[in-house]
C-alpha cells in the first residue's frame, strides 16, 4: 500500500543522488572492530552488580513458597527478589522464579543454588499432537489447549477441485525456531529516587521505557533507556521482558545498578520463538496451468502464548495462505495449540517462512505433475509484476534454463553415477513494512562545520546509524563520516521500534526533513547573502558565519518518501549425498527490491543475513522438547545448530533499485523464501520431497526409503 | 584451539593447578611408559595434585593483557572471560555462550586463538593475552580490522571481536589463506546476523588477495 500522496511542492528525494543509493562503510564499523563499541552487556555502571535468574526445572508446577533467605546469606549477595509474589502456577520449563544480584557471577551462581522452592509438580504436555488429544494435561486452567479454527471459504472449493486437471496434496511441518541473537537479552538497570535508567539490549528503546514505567508504576518521563549498541534481536527483543523488570527491582533493593543478561540457556527457554506449523495442503490447477483450488488446514504451537486469552487461538501460529498466489477458490482452517513451553514472539517475517515452505513446495509438486517449468508456473500465477520481473532476472543470473531438470526418480537413479545428486529450486517473498509517521529527528550544525543528528532509534545491526549519516550527508553535500549520529536514547526525538522492516522507511524521511530544515535555517541564520548554496564546497565558510550561534532544527517523517511492499525471489542449488543424507547448499541467487536503496552495501549485508538465517531454518534449526520430562533438550549452540562458516553457500545478490517507489525495508523479505527454495531444490535433486523442516540427513534417507521416518506421523 | 607448545621447556612455572602443566605431565608419562604403568600415571597425578591447592576463596592473580599487567583477586573458578569482561574493563571480548560453542570470547594466548570462557584466569597467568582492544596500535587499525570495516564484515558486531581475533591468528600462521582456510579458521565462530560471506572476503582482502566479485564497487572513504 503506497503512503498518502504528498502535496505539491512537498519534500522529495533529489533527482540525482551523490551518497544515497551508493555504498557507504558502516560509520560505526571501527568501534565494532576495535572493541570500543559498548553493548548493553558491556555496561559497567558505577558500583554495578551482577544479576541472575532462577528458572523452573518443572514444566508445570504449583509453587507454594520461595525462600530467598539462604540466598541472601551467600557472601557477596546484595539483593534477591521473587519473580512474582505469593502462590503461583509455573507453566513451562525455564519460567522465571526469582532473581539475585551480587558482587560476582560466582556469588550469584551459589545464591541460585541456595534458594529453596516448595512446589508440587503438575501434569504437562509439550508436543503439539499430544496437547490436541482428548484428556491432555491442560496448559491453562481457563481455556482448552486447542479449539479447531473456523473454516473460511472463498469460492466453492470442493466443486473447484473437480474441475482441476492436476491436484497435489502434502503434509508440511516446520519446527519451533529460536532467535538466538549472539548477545542474549538483558539490561543494566539503575533505579534511584530520580527514576530509572536502563541500558537495554533492545530493538525498541521506547517499548522498554513504556514497559518499565508500566510495571514499576513510574511516569514514562522518569524512565530513560539507552541502547548505544546491541547484539541482534530478530523480533524477540521488544519491551523490558521479565528480566528487565527483575533487574529494576533488584536495583531498587540493592541501591545499585544491576546488570542482568540472560545466559544462553535462558535465551532458548523463555524469551520467544517462531511457532511450529503442521500444514495439510491440497492445491489444484486447471489444464492451462492456472491455479484453481486450495484447501488448507494448519495448527502450530506458540507455547504458553497460545490458549490463554484467545481460547485456543493466538500466538501468531496462523499463516497467510495461499501466500503470494492468486487462487479463486480457497478454504483455510487454522488454530494455535498451547503446550508447556516458552511463549512465541515475533520472529523475522512472522508467519511468512513457514507459509512459503508449504505453499512453494505444493507449487513445485504441482508444476511437476502438470509438466510445466516451475518458474514459468510461478510467473503465471503470481500477480505481482515486480516479482514476475525478479523471476526473469534471477532465472537468467542463476542459469535456470540450463540447470533445471524435471525430477524423475527412475531416471535419476540410473543417470547418477555416484551418491551425489544435484537439484535446483526457487521461491518468492512478500512483505509489507512501511514507515512510522511518528518518527522525528533533530539536527545541530555548529560554526566549526560539524553536524550532529539525533534520533531515538536503535541500530540493531542493520546499519541504521549509517543510513542516517547517508541521508544527512546527501542533504548537506558532505561525506557520511562528517556526520555525528547519535541514536539509542529515549531523550532524543522518538524513533520507531526496529521490527517489521520499518526502520529505514521511518528514519530516512525524518532525517531528510530535519536536515532540509536545518539547511534552510543555516542559510538565513548565518545571513548568507554572498553564499547562495551552503552545501558541499561552501559548507565550512557558511558555518563559520554562524559565529557563536548554532543551528538547531527538527523534522518529522513526511509522506511520499517511503513506501511499503517489498518482494523478492531466491534460487537455490543443492548437492545431496544420497548415502549419508547430507544436504549442501552450493549457491543462492537472490533478487530483491526495496524501493529506493539508501545504502547498498548494508542492504546487501541484510540479504546475506536473511539467507544465512533461512539456511539454518531449512537444514539445522529446531527446538527439541522431551515429552517425558517436559524440558528443552537443546538449549545451547552445541545441540541447537546455527549455520556455520562452512555451511554458507556462494551468494549472488541482485538488487532492483526503484527510487520512484520511495524507501522500503528489506530485513524480513530477505529471509522468507530461502528455506522454501532449498527444500524445492532438495526435492528436485531426489525426485521425492522431504515435507518437514529442518531437512536433516535422517529425513532425507527416510524420503529415499533407506531408513524409517524419524518424524512422528 | 591452543597450538601445541613448541618449546615445552620454556613454559613458565604456573603452579600445579594449571591444566596445561597437568596435561604436560600426563603427556610425558604417556611417552615414557608406552607399555604399562597406569600406576605410574596415578602416582604422577597424586604428586601433581599434592603440591598446592588453591581456593575456593579469592587468590591473587596476575594477568598480562595487551602488554599491561593486571593484579586481581579472583576465586580460582573465575574464567579468563569473566576476569576480562566483568572484573576488568576489557569488554571488547564478548560472551555469547560461556561454553565453547560461539567464539565470541576468542582472545589470543601467546598468539594462538583460544576461547577465553574455557580457560580459568589462574591458568592464563604467565601468558601474553591479547584482546581485540590490543590490536590497533596508536589508533591505527590492523589490516584485518580495516578489511572487516571496509567489506562490511560486521553487522550487529557482537561476534566481530571473536572473528577478528581468529582471523588475526590465521594470517599470522598462514599469510596467504584460501577461502577454505578462512572458513576452517573461523569455524569456531558463530554469527547470527549472517556476516559469514563478508568475513571470508575481508580476511582474503587483509591477506592482500584480490577483491573478488561481490565487491561493493563505490564505497566512500
Ligand atoms: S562465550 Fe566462549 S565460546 Fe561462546
Ligand atoms: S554481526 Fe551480529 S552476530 Fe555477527
Amino acid at each position: 500500500m503506497p503512503d498518502p500522496v504528498p502535496a505539491p511542492g512537498a519534500l522529495a528525494w533529489p533527482a540525482e543522488t551523490r551518497v544515497v543509493g551508493h555504498s557507504t562503510h558502516r560509520i560505526d564499523a571501527e568501534a565494532k572492530v576495535t572493541g570500543r563499541a559498548r553493548y548493553a552487556s558491556d555496561i559497567q555502571a558505577d558500583g554495578w552488580l551482577y544479576g541472575m535468574i532462577l528458572r523452573s526445572k518443572w514444566p508445570a508446577a504449583r509453587v507454594a513458597a520461595i525462600d530467598l533467605a539462604p540466598a541472601l546469606q551467600v557472601p557477596g549477595i546484595v539483593a534477591a527478589v521473587p519473580a512474582r509474589d505469593g502462590e503461583r502456577t509455573i507453566r513451562f520449563y525455564g519460567e522465571e522464579l526469582a532473581a539475585v544480584a551480587g558482587k560476582s557471577k560466582q556469588a550469584c551462581l551459589d545464591a541460585l543454588r541456595a534458594i529453596r522452592v516448595t512446589a508440587t509438580p503438575l501434569p504437562f504436555v509439550v508436543r503439539e499432537d499430544d496437547a490436541k488429544a482428548d484428556g491432555a494435561a491442560p496448559v491453562w486452567d481457563t481455556a482448552a489447549n486447542f479449539i479447531p479454527g473456523t473454516p473460511k471459504e472463498q469460492g466453492s472449493v470442493d466443486a473447484a477441485f473437480g474441475e482441476c486437471a492436476a491436484v497435489v496434496e502434502g503434509f508440511y511441518t516446520t519446527p519451533v525456531q529460536i532467535h538466538h541473537p549472539l548477545e542474549t537479552h538483558g539490561n543494566t538497570v539503575s533505579w534511584t529516587d530520580d527514576g530509572v535508567t536502563a541500558w537495554a539490549s533492545t530493538q525498541g528503546i521506547g517499548s522498554v521505557r513504556d514497559g518499565l514505567a508500566g510495571a514499576l508504576q513510574l511516569d514514562q518521563s522518569r524512565v530513560r533507556v539507552v541502547t548505544e549498541y546491541m547484539g541482534g534481536g530478530f523480533g524477540a527483543k521488544f519491551g523490558p521482558g521479565v528480566a528487565g523488570i527483575l533487574a529494576a527491582k533488584l536495583s531498587r533493593q540493592a541501591g545499585a545498578p544491576v546488570r542482568l543478561m540472560l545466559t544462553r540457556f535462558d535465551q532458548a527457554l523463555a524469551v520467544g520463538n517462531r511457532p511450529s506449523s503442521f500444514q495439510k495442503i491440497r492445491l489444484g490447477a486447471l489444464a492451462d496451468g492456472t491455479l484453481h483450488a486450495f484447501d488448507f488446514e494448519n495448527y502450530g504451537t506458540a507455547g504458553i502464548g497460545a490458549g490463554k486469552a484467545s481460547e485456543g487461538g493466538g500466538g501468531g501460529a496462523n499463516l497467510p495462505m495461499p501466500y503470494i498466489y492468486k487462487v479463486p477458490n480457497v478454504r483455510t482452517k487454522q488454530a494455535a495449540v498451547a503446550v508447556n513451553a516458552g511463549p512465541a514472539s515475533a520472529f523475522r517475517a512472522p508467519a511468512n517462512p513457514p507459509a512459503s515452505f508449504g505453499m512453494e513446495g505444493a507449487m513445485d509438486d504441482l508444476a511437476t505433475k502438470l509438466g510445466v517449468d516451475p518458474v514459468a508456473f510461478r510467473i503465471q500465477n503470481d500477480p505481482n509484476p515486480i516479482r514476475q520481473r525478479e523471476y526473469k532476472v534471477g532465472a537468467e543470473k542463476f542459469g535456470w534454463a540450463q540447470k533445471y531438470r524435471r525430477p524423475d526418480p527412475a531416471a535419476l537413479a540410473l543417470a547418477t553415477a555416484g551418491p551425489i545428486r544435484r537439484g535446483v529450486g526457487c521461491a518468492g517473498a512478500n512483505w509489507g513494512g512501511g514507515g512510522n509517521k511518528n518518527t522525528g529527528a533533530e539536527v545541530e550544525i555548529h560554526s566549526d562545520g560539524s553536524v550532529e543528528v539525533r534520533l531515538g532509534v536503535q541500530d540493531i545491526g542493520t546499519g541504521t546509524r549509517t543510513v542516517i549519516a547517508v541521508v544527512a550527508a546527501e542533504v548537506f553535500g558532505l561525506a557520511p563520516e562528517q556526520i555525528t549520529v547519535r541514536v539509542g536514547d529515549t531523550r532524543f526525538p522518538p524513533g520507531p521500534g526496529s521490527g517489521g522492516s520499518t526502520t529505514c522507511p521511518s528514519v530516512s524521511p525524518a532525517v531528510l526533513d530535519a536536515c532540509t530544515n536545518a539547511l534552510r535555517q543555516l542559510q538565513t541564520q548565518a545571513g548568507l547573502s554572498d553564499i547562495r548554496d551552503a552545501k558541499g564546497a561552501n559548507w565550512a565558510a557558511a558555518c563559520r558565519k554562524l559565529g557563536a550561534g548554532t543551528v538547531a532544527a527538527r523534522g518529522m517523517w513526511q509522506p511520499g518518501l517511503s513506501s511499503s511492499g517489498a518482494g523478492g525471489v531466491q534460487f537455490a542449488q543443492v548437492a545431496v549425498d544420497t548415502e549419508i543424507g547430507l544436504v549442501t547448499v552450493e549457491k543462492i541467487v537472490a533478487v530483491h527490491d526495496c524501493g529506493r536503496i539508501v545504502n547498498r552495501v548494508t542492504t546487501e549485508s541484510q540479504i546475506n543475513g536473511g539467507i544465512v538465517m533461512g539456511l539454518g531454518y531449512a537444514l539445522y534449526e529446531e527446538r527439541v522438547m522431551d515429552p517425558a520430562s517436559g524440558v528443552v533438550l537443546n538449549p545451547n549452540f552445541e545441540t541447537y545448530k546455527l549455520s556455520g562458516m562452512a555451511d554458507v553457500p556462494d551468494i549472488d545478490i541482485v538488487l532492483l533499485d526503484m527510487p520512484e517507489r520511495g524507501v522500503i525495508g528489506i530485513g524480513e523479505p530477505a529471509t522468507i523464501p530461502t528455506a522454501a527454495a532449498i527444500a524445492n531444490a532438495v526435492a528436485n535433486a531426489l525426485g521425492v520431497r522431504v515435507f518437514s523442516l529442518p531437512i536433516t540427513p535422517a529425513k532425507v534417507l527416510a524420503a529415499l526409503g533407506k531408513v524409517p521416518s524419524p518424524t512422528p506421523a | 584451539m591452543n597450538a601445541p607448545d613448541p618449546n615445552p621447556d620454556d613454559a613458565p612455572l604456573l603452579g600445579t593447578h594449571s591444566r596445561r602443566a597437568f596435561l604436560k605431565g600426563f603427556g610425558a608419562i604417556t611417552i615414557s611408559a608406552a607399555a604399562s604403568q597406569t600406576q605410574a600415571v596415578a602416582a604422577e597425578l597424586e604428586k601433581l595434585n599434592a603440591e598446592k591447592i588453591v581456593g575456593p576463596g579469592p587468590v591473587p592473580v596476575t594477568l598480562r593483557v595487551n602488554g599491561e599487567t593486571l593484579s586481581l583477586s579472583l576465586e580460582p573458578r573465575v574464567t579468563l572471560l569473566d576476569a576480562l569482561r566483568n572484573v576488568s574493563t576489557y569488554t571488547g571480548t564478548k560472551e555469547g555462550c560461556d561454553r565453547a560453542t560461539c567464539g565470541a570470547c576468542t582472545v589470543l594466548l601467546d598468539g594462538a586463538p583460544i576461547y577465553s570462557c574455557q580457560m580459568l584466569a589462574i591458568e592464563a597467568q604467565g601468558h601474553a593475552i591479547t584482546t581485540v582492544e590490543g590490536l590497533a596500535q596508536d589508533g591505527k587499525l590492523t589490516p584485518v580490522q580495516k578489511a572487516f570495516a571496509e567489506r562490511d564484515a560486521t553487522m550487529c558486531g557482537y561476534c566481530t571481536p571473536g572473528f577478528v581475533m581468529a582471523a588475526t591468528a590465521l594470517l599470522k600462521e598462514n599469510p596467504h589463506p584460501t577461502p577454505a582456510d578462512v572458513r576452517r579458521a573461523c569455524s569456531g565462530n558463530l554469527c547470527r546476523c549472517g556476516t559469514q560471506p563478508r568475513v571470508v572476503e575481508a580476511v582474503l582482502q587483509a591477506a592482500g588477495g584480490a577483491a573478488d566479485n561481490g565487491t561493493p564497487g563505490d564505497l566512500h572513504a
